[in-house]
């Protein structure tokens, strides 16, 4: 009993996994601008890989691809400009 | 004398380029330019995706929507810059990207598989 406490009050911090090395069905592609978002922040900034937890080689990747996106208008280079239809 | 095997190599790419939203009625003669010029470097289009009418993510010389066209090929080395020099020059196309899919392409292996 003692014991089950003692490991309750110890805080760990939960290992976040590569999403690309969990599911190798997920294809980098600059072509698929829904899956790129989820990399972008509100502002359309490439969030840091220690806060999505990305592995290094699809972290480069994945850049390129967003970088691609962008060149291409499928995603924003700032997002606050909004198009008027 | 003997003779050297002449091998012709390939590369594949993908393309992936914007027609302007008003003259969307000329994307067929910009589609048969692009095969032309790809069939003048010995290549051939293997696909062609039209993605359609898009909304763009940021305004492109004031547009704000664009005629999206895919397409893979084939060719040589030398293709890719002729290609570019067509997307540049032409006015019906504002925006164009292309990638390298294979550096050692054999066509004939494809098909026979």
């Amino acid at each position: 009993m003692e014991n089950n406490l003692t490991v309750k009050k110890r805080f760990f911090p939960r290992k976040k996994v590569c999403r690309f090395c969990a599911d190798p069905s997920l294809v980098i592609d600059y072509k698929n601008p829904e899956l790129l978002k989820q990399f972008l922040n509100e502002k359309g900034m490439i969030i840091h890989r220690r806060q999505t937890g990305n592995c290094a080689y699809h972290q480069r990747r994945l850049t390129t691809a967003i970088k691609r996106a962008r060149i291409m208008a499928l995603l924003p280079f700032v997002a606050d400009i909004e198009i008027e239809e | 004398m003997f003779e050297i095997p002449k091998v012709e190599r390939f590369r594949k790419w993908e393309t992936l380029f914007i027609i302007h939203p008003e003259r969307v009625d000329e994307k067929e003669a910009v589609l048969e330019k692009f095969r032309q010029i790809v069939k003048d470097k010995k290549g051939d289009v293997l696909k062609i995706d039209e993605w359609g009418m898009r909304k763009l993510a940021y305004p492109i010389e004031k547009k704000k929507r664009g005629y999206y066209v895919y397409a893979e090929f084939y060719g040589r080395a030398d293709l890719p810059q002729e290609l570019e020099n067509f997307f540049r020059i032409d006015e019906r196309v504002i925006r164009y990207i292309i990638v390298k899919l294979e550096d050692r392409y054999q066509p004939e292996k494809e098909s026979t598989n």
